[in-house]
């Protein structure tokens, strides 16, 4: 019986990937009536803050945690189809403005970790994809990534994680498209310039679907595993903000009407090397307590797009002017979007 | 003896996969010539990408993530 169960994935994969689904789902509907029986059982009084904040708490750790979970696992799967190789024939020899777009896209799909960003640009450009488009790429990977997009799904719902999706992939776009315009192509270090041209090629892809069961499941042990505790003390911060923070104290330096409240965000964002899962769940109580929503987002793009140990690490293969050119335009587009946001919302 | 080179600047990861490829040779009694490289430009002389890329023989049987136990096992044992 128990061998049988855990053959499942490999025996009949689909039936697997069904049942879990159904188990998943039925597990997060019963999370918010749990969590009222919870904080039922403990000796708080109803109405006090200290209720708020736990009822806060054991909600919504298990439902982050459950998305997370789902959204990696999803996301681990879809990853093994796109490689960094594969990325990098697709893109290779495409013009800007399309491949702009095709850049940004797949920097959603395919597996990215910030310590791989040199050796990923490097095979970039090496196989001739043009400067731009490469940079839309780097751009989009950490930005919408699957953490973040979970996150939001998490605390603020479908709405806000679809336009943060958009909004991410537009700055990468742009800026890349904008990145490829000023020819700046001898801004990159010499050595990197002499190198040789090399063919994009692709390996044969023989994984199966339980193969990629499998490496969905390693997504998930290898994030799940490295975040959680971000996880878990962004909630706890957040749950603080909620139970204890009065409400609209917020509004008076990150409201809609302080106008330098998004650059001075965007300008926070850039040395603080958190990421997404440890900044959303603050960042959703802030929102409740009078931020504006431009304001937040902005400040949430910041933090995961630019940081400052990711500069270092480019600074190896990009000249300082590249760099800054970098930081300038991304940092633009991403101040737009806070305004833009302030002002229709 | 088996050359193995691990590739990768220096991240965590890259960590992990070393230790995790010197206690599967010990555990097999595999003797390994384990080296770490660390200079991107050496690195993308293999064309490795994404990091930790592993090299065995001079052979590139690895890239991208930390890899499993058993696939550790089989580049010893061939």
């Amino acid at each position: 019986m128990n061998t049988a169960i855990l053959n499942l994935p490999r025996s009949y994969p689909r039936v697997f990937l069904a049942i879990a689904a159904a188990l998943w789902f039925a597990v997060y509907k019963t999370l918010e009536p749990l969590s009222h029986v919870l904080v039922n059982t403990l000796p708080v009084e109803h109405d006090s803050r200290l209720y708020d904040a736990l009822q806060f708490f054991l909600y919504d750790t298990p439902k982050v945690l459950l998305l997370l979970a789902g959204v990696v696992f999803v996301m681990g799967m879809i990853n093994s189809w796109f490689t960094p190789e594969r990325t990098r024939a697709l893109l290779a020899g495409r013009h800007e403005g399309v491949g702009n777009v095709m850049a940004a896209t797949l920097g959603i799909v395919t597996p990215f970790c910030s310590c791989s960003a040199v050796p990923l640009f490097i095979g970039f450009v090496q196989a001739g994809v043009p400067l731009g488009v490469t940079f839309s790429f780097l751009i989009s990977a950490p930005m919408v990534n699957e953490i973040a997009l979970a996150m939001l799904l998490a605390l603020f719902g479908w709405k806000i994680a679809l336009l943060y999706l958009l909004l991410g992939l537009s700055v990468a776009i742009v800026a890349g498209y904008i990145i490829g315009r000023l020819k700046m192509e001898h801004h990159l270090e010499d050595w990197v310039q002499k190198m040789a041209h090399v063919q994009a090629t692709v390996g044969a892809d023989e994984l199966t679907l339980p193969d990629r069961i499998a490496a969905g499941f390693a997504s998930v042990r290898e994030i799940v595993g490295r975040v959680w505790l971000y996880v878990l003390a962004g909630i706890a911060i957040g749950a603080g903000i909620h139970g204890y923070v009065p409400a609209d104290f917020m509004a008076s330096f990150m409201g809609k009407d302080v106008w330098w409240a998004v650059p001075v965000s965007v300008l926070l964002g850039v040395p603080m090397y958190t990421n997404a899962a440890g900044i959303i769940p603050i960042v959703e109580a802030l929102l409740a307590k009078g931020a504006a929503l431009g304001t937040v987002l902005a400040f949430m793009m910041s933090v995961i797009a630019l940081s400052l140990p990711e500069m270092v690490i480019l600074r190896k293969v990009l000249k300082p002017r590249l760099i800054a050119t970098f930081i300038g335009v991304v940092a633009t587009g991403i101040m737009l979007v806070g305004y833009v946001f302030n002002f229709l919302v | 003896m088996k050359s193995i080179k691990v590739l990768g600047t220096g991240c965590a990861n890259c960590k992990t996969t070393m230790k995790l490829i010197e206690d599967v040779a010990k555990e097999k009694g595999v003797e390994i010539l384990l080296e770490k490289v660390e200079q991107l430009q050496d690195i993308m002389a293999y064309g490795v990408m994404s990091t930790p890329g592993v090299v065995v023989d001079g052979k590139v049987v690895h890239a991208g993530g930390i890899p499993g136990r058993d696939k550790i096992a089989q580049w010893l044992a061939a």
